[in-house]
């Protein structure tokens, strides 16, 4: 957080600051709306991008669901056969019996393979799309602005990519399904209409109560639904904030004030979850009163219709059948609506994040860059986060190849945005930005990316070896290659009486190292990463003397031979560069060396006399005056 | 529910913890039987409900026979015939009326059984971590913490009311339906029931298999995690290296290690479902084939074949079910087991028995030859060797040292984070260690590096250790933190919200926050932690200015790397690898010429502490 552009982790407008998430780039709308349309044609279509490719199985698939329906539906019919020609006068027949039974059996081999192959290959391409659109979501984070990765909480973005992936999993899974519930309830109909229309008719008329009770009902229970969903996140969020806080909590005695106010909220989530279940089970009744209903139907109106001879047992038994099987679909596509209202949610928040454009792309014709000679050029560059707000105003300087350029200034008077511009972290507005003659905009992001090297302020390490933190991504590095770097920076030592050396796994964020550890080890990989231009910021947290020193000596075998511009809080760093610039507000204020910038009793000069460890120190009041009395 | 509630007045007695070393399913199963009610009236409902299901086929059967009973030309009375049917009719539909209102309790009370293992479960989670030492939470990803918090706690709830209970409906309706089918015909009884041996054997191996590939899964699923999270957290390492192909690697391959593992479940889940429902249906085949020779031969009607047939109809959604079942039992067994072994966990650090509260007279802390590693005697290097010092009221110890050295463990020794592995501290001649955990953590208070904001208010974050604080007490400590002023700068002042959706502070103010925190609980003892370490060093003596008539009672621990910090304490020690090495005050220390001295000129050739050069002109500061 530490690293981002001031502008954007203070916003300047007091009001912004106000409202919590504002600084968030996904609406919070987004992330609280559960319950929404079951069906959202934009989200199917996108969806069915991710589909595409599985064509073929899925068309395979849904021949499977086609066959499986048939057989569903044809069981029935082969018993009503068995019965009508074969068990009933005039017809009984055993030989008949016999080729009937195969016949049956004949359907069932059929009801397998169906039954398997659209499963499994439902199964396997639903999960295979999941990973393929979990994929997708991920590349797009690689490629978008970090104007946007600034903005966006890491936990929103995993939620994305885990809980609404998961979601529509749940829906994918479900959907095969739903298809045949579909399906084998348009074919129960239309065989119920074919064998006898009017009594099929008559039996389906059931249907309509149904249709109107869940009319009524819908809207109730749709509420108590997302009352439970909306209980259950809260009921997480407390627990997360309790395992992140728990140090804090166990020291401050909350223990018991938490427990009870995280039972009131678990209380309330059992209590919305028993009302919502409340509201599904009350249709259980109503559906099944329906069904028994159907099959009274059947028998009054079907058994005297077959009585007086005007309708074959067989198909009475069908009927039955169908009335017991006609139900089911309907049960099922209930708890499928459910399903699908998530989906869709989720859905949308999944192509919310795949919509948002990727500000900072390559140009059709974009050079890539070869060894640069390591010179960089501002000219007249203006630039902002918000629009309206700029950042740095007019700003032109060069760094010669080789030179150490310290940036100096108050905070928030933009170098961190001078060196996020360098690597084209960002667009200027106004201006150009050259590296090796070349201007960032012409050039490929990934090649630029191996020509400017960067050290951030506070090291990230990722989990895996020390080898492997400080390889990184520059493959081609050897083992020999990784330990010279750690020499040169002064880690090898401190590595090497580590239980297993470079082989030593870090804990999460390199938990196992001090923090001057860390920060030794980030040197270290850039030194691998062997760029001509390196850009530095340097840490603000005041670290132990001795190992400030191992920096400050580390710092000038990472800056030899190679272009630097550091963002300097400590006077030694500051000191130790070849050129200085001062900046306020934006702009350059005053540039030389120590020697001079002192001379010319300056800002710099105010600054220093302060007798502050690092310029981020000194208090906001004691700026302005400085600043203040060095422009009169 | 209610039954519940009144059980967890002594939240150490919750069924969660009392079986402990049997198998999660097991254990699964007890929690139920804890709802003896709702299980009895479920169950109750459950046969009820099979009762009137099992009516169905019965009636349907007479209906059948009714209806064929002129063209069988028995000679049947018509009007008979159709009252028959009339009346088959009213038992058909009292029989599906019934039957649901009785799957509804059933339905309902599988549920809630459910819903509430999940609550009792999510409680005793939530406290068993509150309660774990810090040990732990440093060993465990929170992540991991949360997974097994969210999903596997509902893998659990779904395995009561989903598998739980349907198998008993399951056992009901084949066991008493099948009782009642053999004693209709025996042989076609038999065969009806045909493919439940097929079944029992393909689901109990693949609920093995199941097993193994769930467990495995949800390990590969969370390296993918880990993956995505650190790649989106250190984005711009990321992008600084432009080493957006190397971690595309690293998540593919991870990512192929899971879809190989999803894609086995997949199968084994798929393939046994479609073997299970051919067995079904083979039976199925086999009753019509038999039955329909037994028509012929005349032993039996066409109704009571309608009968069989509607039985077997009415057993087609729970087998269906049965692959539901395996999959979320295999489930439950490798979530269960994940809760539980939390849930097993005894914090390292807890109440002795018949530890007493402290009795704190004057605040004395004394560490007496205390020797710490934080694996335990047998595990690592020590961390701490024999260290011992006594700091009392109204005076400051001043702790200072290379990182790694020790200095925060004896932060953390003081709240009891960790226990000594050797020596012992005492409060006032209390080992800590036999009195309480609450009246110790009362009594110390210890401000850290790095704080944790809770999303809340300003004022609900001060006072976070103290609900009943007023807005007076509040400003008093953030006043005595310099950060008064800018609180009060806010437009909503202490309303503001903080935390991870709120406000974002910088480093400082955080630690100011933190400083705030402590000081408002008035400890007896109080530690500052590199408490300051993001402060600059003017408003960090503004702070000590502040603080000093809060302490002047009471006895505080400063540990520092920065000397202008602790140079005014009534004692410093120079701490290297766990021991202390040299001790004294400022000017003796300096006198002795040893680390303490070569330290001090280390920080005033980088001139990075002005508090050191400054000393001299503010004398009073500290």
């Amino acid at each position: 957080m530490a690293i981002m552009p001031q502008s954007l982790a203070t916003p300047v407008d007091p009001g912004r600051t106000q409202t919590p998430g504002a600084a968030g780039a996904l609406s919070d709308e987004m992330d609280e709306r559960i319950f929404g349309a079951a069906f959202d044609g934009k989200v199917i279509q996108r969806f069915a991008k991710f589909l595409w490719p599985h064509r073929r199985r899925l068309l395979v698939a849904l021949g499977g669901v086609v066959a499986f329906t048939a057989t569903q539906l044809s069981i029935p019919l082969v018993i009503r056969t068995a019965i009508d020609r074969a068990l009933t006068p005039p017809g009984v027949d055993g030989d008949l019996l016999d080729l009937i039974t195969l016949a049956f059996l004949g359907v069932i081999a059929v009801n397998l393979v169906a039954t398997y192959v659209q499963e499994t290959i439902v199964g396997k391409t639903a999960e295979r799309v999941l990973f393929d659109l979990r994929r997708a979501m991920y590349v797009h984070l690689q490629n978008l602005s970090m104007s946007f990765m600034d903005k966006t909480e890491v936990g929103r973005l995993m939620a994305r990519l885990q809980s609404d992936v998961g979601a529509l999993q749940e829906f994918l899974d479900t959907t095969v399904t739903t298809i045949g519930d579909i399906l084998l309830l348009f074919g129960i109909v239309a065989v119920l209409l074919s064998l006898d229309w009017k009594l099929g008719l008559l039996t389906l008329s059931v249907v309509l109560v149904l249709l109107i009770v869940r009319m009524i009902w819908l809207p109730m229970a749709k509420k108590s639904f997302m009352h439970a969903r909306q209980t259950s996140s809260i009921v997480n969020g407390a627990l997360a904030e309790n395992i992140n806080g728990v140090r804090t909590v166990q020291e401050m005695l909350r223990e018991r004030a938490n427990f009870e106010r995280f039972e009131v909220k678990a209380r309330d989530n059992l209590r919305s979850h028993l009302r919502a279940a409340k509201f599904s089970q009350v249709m259980v009744p109503i559906v099944d009163t329906l069904t028994g209903t159907a099959m009274a139907i059947v028998v009054v109106v079907g058994g005297n219709r077959v009585l007086g001879g005007s309708l074959d047992l067989g198909v009475m038994v069908a009927f039955v059948f169908y009335v017991q099987r006609f139900f089911d679909p309907i049960r099922s596509l209930t708890i499928q609506y459910s399903v699908m209202q998530r989906a869709m949610a989720s859905g949308q928040r999944i192509f919310e994040v795949m919509d948002v454009p990727v500000n900072i792309r390559d140009k059709p014709d974009a050079v890539t860059l070869d060894r640069i000679d390591g010179s960089i050029e501002f000219n007249h560059v203006t630039f902002g986060y918000l629009p309206g707000q700029p950042v740095l105003n007019d700003v032109t300087f060069t760094v010669a190849p080789g030179e150490t350029v310290a940036l100096v200034g108050p905070t928030g008077s933009g170098k961190t945005s001078i060196t996020a511009l360098i690597h084209r972290f960002y667009d200027v507005w106004e201006g150009t930005v050259r590296v090796g003659g070349h201007d960032v905009r012409d050039v490929t992001q990934d090649s630029l990316g191996h020509q400017v090297g960067m050290v951030l302020q506070e090291p990230f390490l990722f989990t895996g070896t020390i080898f492997d933190n400080i390889r990184f991504c520059t493959s081609g590095a050897t083992r020999d290659d990784v330990i010279a770097a750690a020499r040169a920076v002064g880690a090898h030592d401190f590595i090497e009486r580590l239980p297993k050396g470079y082989d030593t796994m870090l804990e999460q964020r390199g938990g196992n190292l001090s923090l001057g550890q860390r920060q030794l080890v980030s040197f270290a990989r850039a030194i691998v990463a062997d760029t001509p231009i390196l850009l530095l910021d340097e840490a603000t947290a005041s670290i132990d003397s001795y190992t400030e020193r191992q920096i400050q000596i580390a710092l000038k075998r990472l800056l030899a031979g190679r272009s630097g511009v550091v963002i300097a809080h400590r006077l030694a760093t500051i000191r130790g560069a070849d050129r200085i610039i001062v900046l306020n507000r934006g702009r350059i204020v005053e540039t030389g060396t120590h020697r001079e910038l002192l001379e010319r009793r300056g800002l710099y000069h105010r600054l220093y006399s302060m007798n502050y460890a690092s310029f981020d120190d000194i208090p906001e009041a004691l700026i302005k005056d400085a600043t203040e009395s060095s422009s009169t | 529910m209610d039954d519940a509630q009144a059980r967890r007045a002594h939240p150490a007695e919750e069924p969660a913890q009392i079986f402990k070393g049997f198998g999660a399913i097991t254990r699964i199963l007890r929690m139920s039987a804890y709802y003896r009610w709702r299980l009895g009236i479920g169950v109750l409902a459950t046969v009820i409900a099979a009762n009137f299901q099992l009516l169905i086929p019965r009636y349907l059967g007479a209906a059948v026979d009714h209806a064929q009973s002129l063209l069988a030309a028995t000679g049947a009375n018509p009007d008979a015939a159709r009252d028959a049917l009339g009346w088959a009719a009213l038992m058909l539909l009292g029989a599906g009326m019934l039957r649901g209102v009785f799957t509804m309790i059933h339905n309902y009370q599988g549920e809630a059984i459910g819903q509430s293992i999940g609550y009792e479960l999510r409680l005793a989670y939530f406290e068993k971590l509150q309660r774990m030492s810090l040990a732990y939470h440093d060993r465990v990803h929170s992540g991991d913490l949360m997974t097994r918090g969210m999903l596997d706690i509902e893998g659990v709830r779904r395995f009561v009311d989903g598998a739980m209970l349907r198998t008993i409906v399951l056992v009901i309706l084949l066991t008493y339906g099948g009782y009642r089918m053999m004693s209709t015909d025996l042989v076609l009884g038999l065969l009806a029931l045909s493919f439940v041996p097929v079944v029992m054997w393909r689901g109990s191996m693949s609920s093995l298999l199941l097993r193994r590939t769930w467990r495995a899964l949800q390990e590969r699923m969370s390296v993918l995690t880990r993956i995505m999270e650190e790649n989106l957290g250190g984005i711009r390492v990321v992008r600084a290296f432009a080493a957006r192909d190397h971690e595309l690697g690293k998540f593919d391959a991870a990512s192929s290690d899971a879809i190989t593992m999803a894609m086995r479940r997949v199968q084994i889940r798929y393939s046994n479902a479609a073997v299970m429902t051919f067995s079904y249906y083979t039976a199925m085949g086999l009753v019509l084939w038999a039955g329909g020779h037994k028509i012929i031969q005349g032993t039996i009607t066409v109704g009571t074949l309608a009968e069989f047939l509607v039985f077997m109809a009415i057993l087609q959604q729970p087998v269906r079910q049965i692959g539901m079942i395996v999959n979320s039992t295999a489930r439950a067994f490798v979530s269960g087991a994940r809760v539980f072994e939390v849930l097993d966990m005894e914090p390292a650090v807890r109440d002795r028995p018949g530890a007493r509260p402290l009795r704190l007279a004057d605040g004395v802390l004394r560490f007496e030859h205390v020797d710490f590693a934080y694996g335990g005697d047998s595990g690592d290097s020590p961390v701490l060797h024999d260290i011992s010092f006594e700091v009392g009221p109204g005076r400051v110890l001043g702790i200072v040292g290379p990182p790694g050295s020790g200095k925060s463990t004896i932060a953390h020794l003081i709240p009891r984070f960790y226990d000594p592995t050797g020596g012992r501290i005492t409060i006032d001649g209390q080992d800590i260690r036999d009195v309480t955990l609450d009246s110790l953590r009362e009594a110390v208070g210890v401000v850290h590096q790095d704080t944790f904001l809770f999303t809340a208010s300003v004022d609900s974050n001060v006072a976070y250790g103290d609900l009943d604080a007023d807005r007076l007490r509040i400003v008093n400590a953030t006043e005595s933190a310099q950060l008064h002023d800018y609180i009060a700068g806010l437009p909503r002042g202490y309303e503001t919200l903080v935390g991870e959706r709120g406000l974002t502070l910088s480093g400082g103010q955080r630690q100011r926050l933190s400083i705030a925190r402590s000081v408002l609980l008035t400890p007896a003892i109080i530690t500052f932690d590199d408490s300051t370490a993001s402060v600059d060093a003017v408003t960090e003596q503004r702070i000590r200015t502040a603080l000093k008539d809060l302490t002047r009672d009471r006895a505080t621990i400063i540990i520092s790397h920065r000397l202008s910090s602790l140079m005014h304490a009534d004692e410093i020690l120079f701490i290297e690898n766990g021991r202390i090495i040299e001790r004294g005050f400022h000017d003796a220390l300096l006198a002795l010429g040893g680390r303490y001295r070569e330290r001090y000129d280390l920080q005033m050739e980088f001139g990075d502490d002005p508090g050191l050069g400054a000393s001299a002109a503010r004398p009073a500061a500290g």
